[in-house]
Parts: structure tokens; sequence; C-alpha cells
């Protein structure tokens, strides 16, 4: 085992490439994890340039409907499976989780491990499809169109599968770690909210990812060997298949969200310098977020044919995930109110969200009402709702996190003034990409269509413009952050006088996750303790 | 040769820096193991509710094609697998109790069971291979399928739930294997015991979902 020397720390100790490759240190697993998310964001990211630029003009831009089909499928792909599930549990969870509880690893360090790699490996194997005539089943490969596909379906779903159990290992890690590897006096009600959150997240990932990769391999078979389930001809339902897909994957956008909401939590009351409002009821409607998202899949499903009874069903319970996303938002807002502000990078990042989150979670109470939503069904009305909650939530909760914990990872400070400019062209950027959406949508223009009817054209030079913008915004972050991770002044231990257990530690940290065994005596935001 | 009751382990385990003590790894460990197996309770669910659904929709034709699959074969596996959790537990024990010997032993008996029942599934698959009653396009039956037309559909439900649990059988066997191997050498006895405890966990898992299956597949035609 490697023990700490005296002024080392988990980025130079051990040395050599073989030491990071096969490293069971969760900060470095982590970090593993964290450039590996950049490269697929980058990827991700010239997708969405290029779908935008297609809907430039109406009609043929730079690429035929075919080719479209498979960029805004790869977009789609890449950034779910590859970038915002695992962005913030196993990138910045795996670091923080267990310096948060107090502890020097997670529970199993080899699973961890093991999951980096299968996570990679099915990233692989989902970009090598594009070398097999790609994909253009979209992101939610629904029979019995991706059943029949020529495209390399098969290979893709199988890629998802893989990335499903590096998903599910991070879960059971996470679980595990948080009950049995608290340092003494982390009781349940001095665990940060991150770590609530994380812990939500992990119970999903562990209970409704399997029914996706099993269902996945249904899926496979059925495209290789004809066995039925999914193909009406054969006496298969194809509904079946939107049923299980959506039992997973409504559930995943919370694990996208739960994490970032964590994030913001932590974030928005270091920066107020107020304890968080109402600790007890953010914990519990964490919880209670995690409890909807099982029982609401089938509002993904009002115009497939499921029965009128289940279609109100799904719409009532649906609107029951407003409630605690309200008690959230409404905590933030009450945590902000009186506290002393400062307007670090990670406060406007958290704002922000504030900001767009809103708007994207109200806009799904629209979707989640049935009438309107058979309006607005397959319509820009819903791809500006999630990117309002994907990009506007988790990836702004993901910006925050990055520049609140960057100090911490890497032992240096990045530079405030291009942060605060770069910030400001990404919530630009992307409202000006979103908003026409909303419009172009309840107006009927429809999605996953790469050509639209001339009066919807300023709408959508606007929204490329917007992305134009949004891309700027993350050159100028790149730029600025590589040069703070060789280049910035050092880090203080605790740069930004939080009270969780990560920043009691140096910056970057020793190996062992601290040189004393930690205790803990006071909560997690009790930002006036020691004058008490 | 070692004596036939050692009483400890002769290899040491090191307990991993970031637990307190053995019984602390000990206890994460199995927790870890619970959860794996709870991911695998919804691993299955698709299947399961898939048949529940299938069989309420085409009621008679399921009814017919289960006719289809010899009940005795299935029983004879039930008491195949049964017997396997009886000497798997038998293995758990004696690791606890250091008893080397039994413990390769019971171990043995349990990974010879576990072939027992790949034999028995072998001879049932390859039965229906011959007979042409197999999922989806590959049915081919004539006479079952005028009589039930969605017969088809009900062979691919047991041949995708039966060759899942058999992979599951199949991985089971590696993994005994490679605790036999380590058990052999000495490494389990009361100080640590926890790869056995918690591949008797997963076996008990394979078993109780053929249990769930033989009556389901079998039985309820
Ligand atoms: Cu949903």
């Amino acid at each position: 085992m490697s023990t700490a020397v005296a002024g080392t720390n988990y980025l130079n100790y051990p040395k050599g490439l073989k030491s990071w490759l096969f490293t069971l240190d969760h900060k470095r697993i982590g970090m593993l994890y964290f450039f590996s998310i950049l490269f697929f964001f980058l990827v991700g990211g010239i997708f969405a340039l290029l779908i935008r630029l297609e809907l430039m003009t109406p009609g043929f831009t730079i690429m035929g409907p075919d080719t479209y089909n498979k960029v805004f499928t790869y977009h789609g792909t890449v950034m779910v499976f590859m970038v915002i599930i695992p962005m913030i549990p196993a990138a910045m969870g795996n670091f923080i989780l267990p310096m948060m509880l107090g502890a020097k690893d997670v529970a199993f360090p080899r699973l961890n491990l093991a999951s980096y790699y299968v996570y990679l490996f099915g990233a692989m194997v989902a970009l090598a499809t594009l070398f097999f005539k790609g994909v253009d089943t979209g992101w939610t490969f629904y029979a019995p169109y991706s059943t029949r596909t020529g495209s390399a379906a098969g290979m893709m779903v199988m890629a998802a599968f893989i990335m499903g159990f590096s998903s599910i290992f991070t879960g059971i890690n996470f679980i595990a770690t948080i009950h049995k590897l608290r340092a003494p006096g982390q009781t349940w009600t001095r665990l940060p909210l991150f770590l609530w959150a994380l812990y939500a997240t992990s119970v999903i990932q562990v209970l409704a990812t399997p029914v996706l990769a099993l269902t996945l391999v249904l899926l496979a078979l059925e495209r290789v060997f004809g066995i039925g389930i999914f193909d009406p001809a054969l006496g298969g339902d194809p509904v079946l298949f939107q049923h299980f897909f959506w039992f997973y994957s409504h559930p995943a956008v919370y694990i996208m969200i739960l994490p970032a909401m964590g994030v913001i939590s932590e974030v928005i009351t270091v920066f107020s310098r107020k304890n968080i409002f109402g600790y007890k009821a953010m914990a519990v409607a964490t919880f209670g977020i995690a409890l909807v998202a099982f029982i609401v899949w089938g509002h993904h499903m009002f115009v497939s044919g499921q029965s009128h009874t289940a279609n109100f069903v799904f719409s009532f319970l649906t609107m029951f995930v407003a409630i605690p996303t309200g008690v959230k938002v409404f905590s933030w807002v009450a945590t902000l109110y009186k506290g002393s502000i400062s307007f670090y990078a990670p406060m406007l990042y958290a704002l922000a969200f504030l900001f767009v989150f809103t708007i994207g979670g109200l806009t799904g109470v629209v979707l989640a009402t049935l009438a309107t939503d058979v309006h607005l069904t397959d319509t820009y009305y819903v791809v500006a709702h999630f990117h309002y909650v994907m990009v506007g939530g988790t990836l702004m909760a993901f910006m925050a996190a990055v520049h609140y914990w960057f100090p911490k990872f890497f032992g240096r400070m990045y530079a405030e003034a291009p942060a605060r400019v770069s910030w400001f062209l990404i919530f630009l950027g992307f409202n000006v990409t979103f908003l026409p959406q909303f419009i172009a949508g309840s107006r009927g223009m429809p999605r996953r269509y790469y050509d639209y009817v001339p009066e919807f054209t300023w709408l959508n030079q606007l929204s490329t413009i917007g992305s134009w913008l949004i891309a700027l915004g993350f050159v100028i972050a790149a730029v600025y952050l590589a040069y703070a991770l060789f280049k910035g002044p050092k880090a203080p231990a605790n740069p930004w006088n939080s009270r969780t257990l990560e920043w009691e530690s140096e910056s970057p940290p020793p190996v062992e996750n601290f040189s004393h065994d930690p205790v803990v005596r006071h909560g997690p935001y009790d930002y006036h303790w020691e004058a008490k | 040769m070692s004596s036939p009751h050692q009483s400890s382990s002769s290899v040491e385990h090191h307990v991993a820096h970031h637990f307190k003590d053995g019984e602390h790894e000990f206890l994460t460990a199995k927790q870890g193991m619970w959860l794996f197996l709870l991911q695998e309770v919804l691993f299955f669910s698709p299947l399961f509710v898939g048949y529940f659904i299938f069989r309420h929709m085409y009621y008679h034709d399921f009814h017919v094609a289960a006719q289809q699959l010899d009940w005795v074969m299935g029983a004879v596996n039930t008491v195949i697998l049964i017997s396997s959790s009886f000497t798997m537990a038998r293995a758990v024990s004696n690791a606890q109790k250091g008893k080397r010997e039994e413990t390769v032993e019971a171990l043995l008996f349990t990974i010879l069971f576990a072939f027992g029942f790949l034999v028995v599934k072998y001879l049932e698959y390859s039965h229906k291979i011959h007979a042409g009653t197999l999922p989806g396009h590959f049915f081919h039956d004539a006479e079952l399928l005028k009589a039930a037309p969605h017969a088809p559909l009900f062979f691919t439900f047991y041949f995708a739930m039966t060759g899942l649990h058999a992979i599951h059988v199949i991985g089971g066997i590696g993994i005994l294997i490679w605790i036999l191997m380590r058990a052999r050498r000495g490494e389990f006895g009361p100080k640590y015991f926890t790869p056995v405890e918690l591949t008797g966990l997963y076996w008990h898992f394979v078993d109780l979902v053929w249990i769930y299956l033989f009556p389901l597949l079998y039985l309820v035609g």
C-alpha cells in the first residue's frame, strides 16, 4: 500500500503512466473519468454544432437527411450515455464523495477502476459504430425501426449496455461507501446535500439501469435472430420497448439532474455564507424525486397508443415531480435571502442554474399536462425543455462544480476574470440557442428533421448563432482552465472558506486523503460555528 | 499435505487500508453483494414482466406451447439446484470454521451439481432444436403453429429466461472454481471468508431464480 510521503500528493505520487492506468485511488479514477468525459463532451459538442449549422437554412445546408439522422443520433447518444450520466457522479463524485465522508477511499476500489474501464470500452464501441455505417435511430432506439434499420444500431445498443454496467458499479460503490465509510461524527444529518444527492442517484443507477440493459439485449437479439418480443409481425409489441426504455430513461434524467442539484446546494450555501434553508426538507425532497422517478415513465408515451387511463394516471403522477423540485428551488432562493453573497464563477453558474433550471422545470409541467403534450409531442418545444434541464441544469452545475473544486483537484487557482467572460457567453448563448426553440416548437416545428418551413428560418438562425456563443464560451473556459492547471497560482487548502470535510485536507490532497484521521464536529454548512 | 481439521487459514489476509478491521471490510463487501443482487433482480425483471404480459395476451397459445416442456426434466434440475445450494451453504460454514478439506469438498460438489444442471439443460435444448420449437423466426413446428400461432413467442421467453439463467450458472461455475482454488491454498478461515460467503449469496440467488422459472414455465401451463 502506498503510504503518504511528506510533500507528496495524489497527483505526483506515485509517478508514471502505469501508476495512473492501474490506480485504485478514487481521486485518480475520478480524474480519469473527468478527462475522458471532457473529450466525449467535445465530440458530442461538435455533433451539436453540426446540427445547428445544418438548420441554419431550410433544406440542404451542409448535409442531407440521412447524414443528419446520424449526426443527431450521435449527439444524443454521446451526450446522454458518455457525458451527462457519468459527468457529475463518476467524475466529481468519485473524487469528492470519500473526501466529504472523511474516508480514505470508496468501499470497492477495484470495482471503481473496473467501472472506468467498462465505461471507456463501451464508449469506444459506441464511437466505433461510426466506421460501420453509423447509427440513425436517435438515442432512444425505438423498435421496430431500430430492429430493422441497416445501420450499426445493434453495436450501439451493446455499447449502451456495456456503459450501463459502469453506471451500476458506480452506484453500488457509492451506496456502500456512504453507509459504511463515514468518519467519526459524520452522522446522517451532517451529510452534505451533495452526498444525499449522490445516494439517491446511486439508488436509481442500481435499480433502473439493469432494466435498460436487459431491454437492449432483447433489442439486439431481435435484430440478429428476430425473436419477436418487440416485432408486431411476430406477435410482439413495440410499445413494450418504449415502456421498458422509459422505465430506465425517465429515472435516468434524475441520474443527470440530482447530482447537479447536490452541487448547487453546496455552492449556494458556501457563496451565501449561510446554512442551507431547510436541510431536512432538501434531503427528503432528493429522495422524493428519486421515488417519483420510477412511476412516471408513461409521460413519454402519451401518443404511443397506450390506454387513456394510463395516460391520465401518468400525467397525474408526473405532476408530483414538481413538488419536491419546487421545495428545492424555494430552498435555494431562501438560502440566498439575506446571505452575504459573493459572485465567484461557481456561484455565477449556480445562479444561472437557478434561472434556466426553473424554466426547464416549469415547461416540464406544461409537457406533463396531457392535453398540451399531445400538441407539443415531437416538436422543438420538447427539445428546448430537456436542453433547459440537461444543459441548463446539469451542465451549468457541472461547470459550477469544476470551478468550485478546481483548487482541490489540482492545487491551483483559475483566473476569475476570463471565467466570468466565459460564463456570460455560455449563459447568454444557451438562452439564445434554446429560447427560440420553445417558440418554434409551440408553433409546430417538428424535431428530428433536417428541414423546416421558411417561417421558422429566423428562429433557427438565432438558435445557430447561440450555439456559436456557447462554443466560444467553452473554448475560453478550456484555455484559462488549461493555463491554470499548469501555471495557476497555488491554491490554499480552503479558498472558499467551506465547511465540508474535503476542504480540511490540503490542495491537492495527499494519497490517503487526509494527513490525520478526520473527526466531524459540526454540520456541513455551519459557517459561524467557531463564533458560537 | 495439510491436516484434515486445520483450524485457521494458512495464508494471511490483509485488510484494505480504508477499513477499520476485517469485520468492517466483511460487512461492507456483503452490503455490496446485496446491492449487486438487487440489481440482478431488476436485470431479470423485464423478462418476467414481458412473460406475464404476453401470457395474458395469448393465454391459450402459451398454455398449449408450455405443454411441450418436459416437467420431469425441470423437476430434476430443481432438485439438482437445491442440492447445490445445500452444498454451497456447507462450504460457507466450513470456510468459517477454517475446515479446508471440507470446504473444498463442498465446493467440488456444488460445481458438480452445477454441471449436472447444465447437462439436463443441454438435453432439453437439443430436444427443442430437434423439434423446431424455437424463438421467433426459427420456429418450424408447423403442427404446433396451427394449434397455437403465438407459440414462437412462448419459446422466445423460454429460451431468453432459461438462457440468461444458464449464463448465470456458467458464470457461477467460473467463480466457484476460483474460490475452490483459493480454498485449497488455505486462504479462508474464521478471520477471512468473505469470497466464499459472497459466492454463496450469489449462488443462492441463481437457485432462487430457477425456483421461480420452473413453475412459471413448466407447471402453470
Ligand atoms: Cu420523463
